[in-house]
């Protein structure tokens, strides 16, 4: 699909050379004014059959004769032969012929070179669009046929389809027939347990599935933000170079990563490391790392190098290089508005990139304690436990008597199992409502799509 | 007389569910889970109707059912298939092939038994009985 898409492209550059697009201009100009090939030829003084290879682009022509066919023709010499806005020209074209049947009123086709002299602006927004409806439409022709055959999800909703068949009869007759021997009804709960074991299994591997398509989308259909993320994540949310040498190595990383030919990415990518030299200019990594190895890499044991910033040590938590003996730490910014700025994650703790994650996540009850770091033991529906240090700090202050921005951090680490949780109480929280499996969770918004 | 019925289908529970309720229903039932060896198991037990699931290992429920279409000795012979929920085009591409009627994926079993018992009985019913028991 996306190979279509690039020959559409190529064929409305590949028509702009000079005499194809001189013997269409010709032709479509004649046909505008009802002239016949014969009319036209006999008044400029040459033979129909010259004329009929100049319109079809088989004949390069200038001088003289250009001039005449132009006189001819009532148009001036250059709109018959610039090169220049070919490409407008042959958009134009294509946009009118593609749209006429939805149009009312007849576009002038024998009039695009007027509209693209005096209004170059105009043209060049309509050429922009009529590039961006062909990528669209090819985009959605990709998604809509990843959708219909993708081998896995196919295969996935028969697996699906036939535990719940298998169920539903079990159950049924489980249901209907009261005076069941012992020994069919141990059968059929048997299989009951072993179906619902199965349909469980089969519908996290289509979450899985669905999840790991969204990361691999193509550049086309990315997001600045999803390129800079792929970048971090390429990188282990590490970059040796910034390190070392501080702000003067950005711009050779974000060279080597891959899709920073998007201005959006590149400038996005460009904000994000800077904060992270900033980082690692306020807290040098190998000192950092030496004490966070000496106190079990506990953030609240690492407080004191912050000089008041806890939001700092989570984010250099969660930059040190990815080792074997370093913890696997995941982090989330968010604004305010709870938009998530930033996120690096981890296994077996879904932060959703596009709207909002579990309103009960310290990361959010942080904004309405602004100052306030907080440390909590986060239970996930899947069993899993996170530790979760989270805290809401300025980002910038606007003036006297004015509110800062805030941003919130959080920083997530899982929990040992074998690891004593003191006093503390775990906080039952879930991946955001969608995909929450909770049932009467007070904080819930939206209906999952699990029950 | 009894009537036999063949179900193909490769999915453990849900065979032994249908099983279940023919069995309740009076029936007398063999299973088979290989698509390969279906025919082969249709002349063995000479069924009075045949539940043919789509999706089998090794090969297609419709590749069936085409076979026993153009087999003099089968083309008559009632089959009911089982179709996943949303496979229109499988569900169409059965009946085009002849099958009696289908059912889709997850079914009741009533609605199960009742289609089976009304062809049967339109067929007349146990009249075709024999063969290997």
């Amino acid at each position: 699909m996306v190979q279509r898409n690039i020959t559409e492209e190529s064929k409305l550059v590949g028509r702009s050379t000079a005499p194809a697009l001189t013997g269409s201009r010709i032709r479509q100009r004649r046909s505008a004014l009802g002239l016949r090939q014969a009319d036209l030829a006999k008044a400029v003084d040459i033979s129909p059959s010259y004329l009929n290879l100049i319109e079809h682009g088989r004949r390069r022509i200038g001088g003289k004769l250009l001039i005449d066919i132009a006189r001819a023709l009532s148009v001036e010499p250059a709109t018959l032969s610039s090169g220049a806005d070919a490409t407008v020209f042959d958009a134009l074209h294509k946009a009118a012929s593609d749209l006429r049947p939805a149009l009312g009123a007849e576009p002038e086709l024998d009039r695009i070179d007027e509209l693209s002299g005096r209004f170059p602006g105009w043209s060049g927004v309509l050429t922009q669009q009529q590039k961006r409806i062909i990528a669209l439409e090819a985009m959605i022709n990709s998604l809509q046929d990843r959708f219909a055959n993708d081998p896995v999800l196919a295969e996935a909703m028969h697996e699906i389809l036939s535990s719940v068949a298998a169920i539903r009869s079990t159950a049924d007759i489980l249901v209907r027939e009261p005076d069941l021997e012992m020994q069919w009804r141990a059968r059929f709960h048997r299989n009951l347990h072993e179906e619902a074991e199965r349909l469980s299994l089969r519908a996290t591997q289509m979450l899985r599935h669905f999840e790991q398509q969204g990361e691999s989308q193509d550049s086309s259909v990315s997001t600045a933000q999803e390129t800079v993320e792929a970048m971090f994540d390429a990188a282990g949310h590490h970059f040796p170079a910034i390190e070392l040498d501080g702000a003067t190595a950005i711009e050779a990383v974000i060279d080597r990563a891959a899709g920073m030919e998007d201005r959006a990415a590149r400038d996005l990518a460009l904000d994000w490391l800077r904060a992270y030299a900033e980082d690692a200019a306020r807290l040098p990594l190998a000192e950092f790392a030496a004490e966070a190895r000496k106190v079990g890499y506990d953030p609240a044991r690492l407080l004191h190098m912050g000089q008041g910033d806890v939001a700092l040590i989570l984010r250099r938590l969660a930059a040190l290089p990815p080792q074997p003996d370093v913890p696997e730490f995941g982090l989330a910014i968010c604004d305010a508005s709870g938009a998530l700025l930033f996120r690096k994650r981890i296994n077996g703790f879904s932060i959703p990139r596009f709207g909002a994650g579990c309103p009960i996540w310290p990361l959010y009850t942080a904004l309405s304690r602004p100052m306030t770091p907080s440390v909590t033991v986060l239970s996930m529906p899947n069993g899993l436990q996170f530790h979760g240090w989270a805290v809401a700090q300025p980002r910038a202050i606007m003036g006297f008597g004015q509110q800062p921005v805030v941003n919130a951090t959080m920083l997530l680490r899982l929990r040992a199992e074998d690891e004593s949780a003191g006093s503390k109480e775990d906080l039952p929280i879930g991946p955001g409502c969608h995909v929450c499996p909770r049932e009467g969770c007070t904080a819930r918004r939206a209906a999952s799509v699990l029950t | 007389m009894t009537n036999r019925i063949l179900l193909v289908e490769d999915e453990a529970n849900i065979l032994e569910a249908i099983t279940f309720i023919l069995s309740r229903a009076g029936m007398e039932v063999r299973s088979h889970g290989n698509g390969a060896t279906a025919l082969e198991e249709v002349k063995r037990y000479a069924p009075d109707l045949i539940v043919l699931d789509v999706m089998l290992p090794n090969r297609s429920g419709l590749d069936i059912l085409r076979d026993l279409r153009s087999d003099p000795a089968t083309e008559a012979l009632p089959v009911v298939m089982l179709t996943a929920k949303g496979q229109a085009k499988d569900r169409d591409t059965a009946l085009g092939l002849g099958a009696d009627a289908y059912l889709t994926k997850p079914f009741s079993n009533s609605e199960m038994l009742e289609i089976l018992k009304h062809i049967l009985a339109e067929r007349g019913t146990g009249v075709k009985g024999g063969g290997a028991g």
